[in-house]
Order: C-alpha cells, then structure tokens, then sequence
C-alpha cells in the first residue's frame, strides 16, 4: 500500500480514537487508561513479523524475540491489570445493590 | 493472505474498536477488556496465518530450535511468565506505577521493532520473496518508532520510579535544561535525516536509540510527581503512536490503525486532566511546577499555628455531626486506608449521619486513581459526588475530612500569584468544621504552603491515616 493510504487510515483512526473517548466518565479513567495501555501492546504483531523476516540475520532474530517478550509483557499485564480493577467496580456496584 | 488470515485481522481491528467503546461505560467495562483482549488473540493469530501463507511454511518452523516460529513462541512465553505474575499480586495502591511500567515495555518493543526491521533489511535485502530493501518513507518511520519508543521506554521508567518512591519525586531543574533538550533534539532530527538518506548505515540508528533514551530521562526527570497523572497518560499516547510508526516502519496496517486509537485516546485524556487543573499541557511539561513554589510564600508564622487534635476529640465532633464529606487523596493510597475509610462512612451513616465522597478529578497519581480505590472497597457509585455537586453545598456541611489530599483542597487557587491558580478545588474550607489527616505538616507534593491549615475551622490529625481512622472506627464502636 502506498504512503497516501496510511496516511489516511492512520487519521481516521485517530479522530475514531477521540470520538471512543471522549465522553468517558472520570471514575472510568484508570481502567481506560490500563485498557488502552494493554491495547499497545499490539507493537507484538510488529515484533513477530521482524521474527518472520529476519532470514539469516542472528541480531534481527534476537532482537524481534526481544520485542515479543517486552510486548508479552505489556499484554498480558496490562489485561490482566486492567481486568483486576474493573471486577472492583462490579463489587462496588453489587454493594450499591443492597 | 488467505481469507482466515484476512478474517482474523478484521475482526482484530472491530474488537479493539468495539473494546475501547465498551470500557468507556461502567456497566460494560469488563466486557470491554475481554473484547478487547479477543481482539489482541485474534490479531497474533491473524498474523501467524498470515506469515505461513506468504512464506512457505516449512521456512517458519524449519530450523530446530532456531526456526522463526520458537523464537516467537519463546518470546511469549517468556513475556507472558514475567508479566502475569507482576500483574496478578500488585496492590490496587501500586497501580499507577505497574501502568507506567507496562507502558514502557510496549515503547521498548517498538524501538526493538525498528531497530530489528532495520538490521534484517541491511544483511537481507530480499528474503522469501518479499523486498525488503528500505526506501527513505520507511527509514523514517523506523526511526520515529526508535525514536517515541525509546523515550516512552525511558521516561516511564523515571515516572515507576517517582511514582513508587525509588527516586525523589521533586523536579529536578538544572541551568540551561531546556538549551540541553533543544540540543537533543536537533540531534535526533539529524540522525533520523541522516538515516533516511543512507540507511545503509548504522551509526544514525544507534545514536538515535542512546539520544532517545537521554531524552526520555531528562523530558520527565523535571516534571514534578504531582503531574505524573499526565505524564503517565501522555507517555500511553506516546507508546500507541511508537507502535503506530513501527506499523509504517515494518507495513502493517493493522498496527497502524490500532496504535492510532491508542495513541489519540491517551492524548485526549491527557487532554482531560490538564482541564481539571485548568493548566495547559505546555505548563504541566515544562514549567518544574513546584519547584520555585516555596519561595513565593509568606511562610508559616504569618499565619499562625495550625490546630492538632487527637482522634478522641475529632470523634466528639464527628458523633454529633449529620454531615459530612470524605475528600480521600494520595495519602489514603499510601497508608492503604481505603478500607477503613469505607468502615468509618458505613459506621456514621448508622450513627444517622449523611456520608458523601468527593473525588476530585486529579486526586492520586492517576486520573480516576481514588474511585479505582473506594470501588476496591466496595464503596458504593451512590455515595460518590463530583466537586461541582458538592461545593454549592459546603456551608451547610458540618465536617469535612480530608484524608491524604492537600492540593486539590488548597484554597491559594483562588489567589492569582499561586501556582495552582485557577485550578478548581473541593472547598472544604466552607464547611463548619475540616479535619485535615495527614503524616505531617510538610506540604503537599506539589510543594505549596496550603493556608487551609491554619483556618480557625481546620482541625489537623498527625500520623498514619490508616491508623487514625481505625482509632476513630473503634470509637464509635465502643459508643455503639
């Protein structure tokens, strides 16, 4: 695909990314944040694509399995984290309940 | 790419849409991390497919233990050992820093990313078909995802650190700060230049990655732990537009779109908190904020001795009291108090006493930090009450107690030389009585001198919030 293309979806999905979240309300703000962090992880599709490329070069190979690895990280603890505090607030709503 | 492949891929990008939208409501919130956590699997196995459709796949998984597919399935492993367990046994009050940790490990994967993308286009022009030689458009990105992600990296490394205590939280300002950054900058630009014109070459790339990291310690060092909500927040945009530019560096529209969302939903919450303290985003970054406070004021004497009470005496007070508004802040965090705190509003709304919380919109050290908190304490969403439904209201209440917050209190907003000025605060100063919970008479983290405490109706409690709550609690207890 050419530059012209990127360029647009890159901007409408940023204008997209305004419009989610924009009217969010301020107790939401944390897990959002943790959320979207979680979402940023998405670099580790990036990194096995370098695996995939890498050929015959021993430092991309290492360096994509690096980048798995931290983007791993950022996935799975950021769900997870994210996860922890929003089963919180369906405790506090239960509690609102009674 | 096969029609699994391109299915995957597709339903990846709507479940990151459909996710965010969802976490945006607090009744579909948990629904929306698992969508989007869907997302995220289908997006990996998008990729996979796709990978062994374009190369034959005897090419990635042939190699033993060396073939393409055990890297990755290495990596994974490894990232997922390391980052479940950290994510699972954090406490709720150690939140903001294991967000600003995870937040740097997704910038330090896209900087990986564009350095790895680099390196297999220069030993490897052309592998399993595809070329892969680099034109000037995709040094550049690479540069930029190199560039973003290392600064993410290194900047929420110092934001974990002065979020957790590990490094002083003050801003640390030196002469000529901003001639040093100017310069840092200049020379990333001449680097990225440089590596789009040659990008046979390694130098630019590798002085690049050391110039981000430099710049990434010395864009938050000066920032004062007061704003690490925003920093924290604007460092998440960072990381979305960092996978965003690895996305243009390695072709990969999905990474691209998805790193977009990230990268505008963190920048308009960014954009959010800076409204709540009514500063602009230039302000927060650059002006050391808190740094040069203490010296504007009149000091203390001035204003007489601040009053201290034992936790006996603010329990009279509190038995008669009908009103009364909890305003928690980072102290509460600190001392873990949450829970306690819920006991003593359940125990004084028995004693026939009207309980409301009062969250201000940057209380803590992240936006929503306090909510994320009284929810673990299962506070209940009715008793929680935003400043502009409280404050119209201050005069009649009978206690206010603040329990760890000092700067979102401080009644100096008003004052137009204060350097929180304009900043909207909870005016607990109109309430009848205020007990002020506090470890000692040291002044808040931004650094300010807070008159608050020297008013005839302010009370100050000294010592661990937590402590001095379950004094109170077994106070009322014995009454009860």
């Amino acid at each position: 695909m050419n530059f012209l293309t990127y360029a647009f979806l890159f901007l409408l999905a940023m204008f997209l990314g305004v419009e989610l979240i924009r009217k969010v309300p301020a107790q939401l703000h944390t897990p959002l944040m943790s959320g979207s962090n979680a979402i940023s992880g998405i670099s580790l599709i990036g990194a096995i694509g370098v695996i995939s490329t890498a050929g015959d070069s021993r430092l991309a190979m290492l360096l994509g399995g690096l980048a798995v690895a931290f983007a791993a990280i950022n996935v799975v603890g950021g769900y997870v984290v994210t996860g922890r505090m929003l089963a919180m607030f369906k405790s506090g709503n239960a509690g609102a309940g009674k | 790419m096969t029609i699994l492949a391109t299915i995957l891929l597709l339903t990846s990008g709507i479940c990151f849409i459909m996710g965010l939208k969802l976490l945006g409501r607090g009744d579909t919130a948990r629904k929306g991390n698992r969508v989007s956590a869907l997302g995220m699997l289908a997006a990996v196995l998008g990729t996979l497919v796709s990978i062994i459709d374009e190369q034959s796949a005897s090419v990635f998984f042939s190699g033993g233990l060396d073939a393409p597919f055990v890297w990755i399935l290495v990596g994974l492993l490894i990232g997922g050992a390391i980052g479940l367990p950290i994510a699972r046994m954090v406490k709720m009050t150690a939140m903001p820093e294991m967000v600003a940790l995870f937040n740097g490990t997704g910038g330090i994967a896209s900087l990986l990313i564009g350095w790895g993308q680099l390196v297999a286009s220069q030993t490897t022009a052309s592998f399993g078909g595809a070329d892969l030689s680099v034109t000037s458009f995709s040094a550049a990105a690479i540069f930029l995802a190199v560039l973003i992600g290392g600064v993410t990296f290194t900047g929420s490394l110092i934001a974990f650190g002065k979020l957790s205590g590990k490094i002083k939280s003050a801003p640390v300002l030196y002469l000529g700060q901003q001639i040093v950054n100017s310069v840092l900058i200049a020379a990333l630009l001449a680097c990225g230049v440089w590596l789009a014109v040659d990008s046979a070459e390694t130098l630019p790339l590798y002085s690049a990655i050391v110039l981000s990291f430099v710049l990434g310690v010395s864009f938050v060092a000066p920032i004062g732990g007061g704003d690490m909500p925003v920093v924290i927040s604007l460092l998440n945009a960072f990381s979305g537009i960092a996978a965003c530019a690895a996305g243009f560096a390695v072709d990969n529209t999905l990474l691209i779109i998805t790193g977009a969302l990230v990268g505008a939903s963190g920048l308009v919450l960014t954009r959010v908190m800076c409204l709540a303290m009514n500063r602009s985003l230039v302000n927060v970054l650059f002006s050391g904020f808190g740094s040069r406070a203490t010296g504007t004021k009149q000091g203390a004497a001035e204003r007489g001795e601040a009053k201290v009470i034992s936790p006996e005496k603010a329990y009279y007070m509190l038995e008669a009291a009908q009103r009364v508004v909890i305003v928690p802040g980072y102290g509460m965090a600190v001392a873990q108090a949450q829970h306690a705190v819920k006991e003593l509003a359940t125990l004084l709304e028995a004693n026939g006493c009207e309980v409301r919380f009062v969250v201000h919109p940057v209380a803590g050290r992240m936006p929503g930090h306090m909510n994320v908190l009284l929810a673990e304490a299962d506070v209940p969403y009715e008793m929680l009450y935003q400043l502009e439904d409280v404050n119209p209201t201050m005069d009649s209440v009978d206690i206010a107690i603040v329990i760890g917050a000092n700067d979102v209190v401080n009644p100096l907003a008003a004052e137009e030389t204060s350097p929180i000025a304009g900043m909207p605060i909870v005016e607990v100063y109109r309430a009848k009585s205020v007990f002020t919970l506090k470890r000692s008479m040291a002044p808040g983290y931004a650094g300010i001198e807070n008159p608050l405490f020297y008013l005839d109706n302010n009370s100050m409690i000294l010592g661990d919030a937590k402590a001095t709550i379950q004094a109170l609690i077994a106070e009322l207890k014995d009454d009860g």
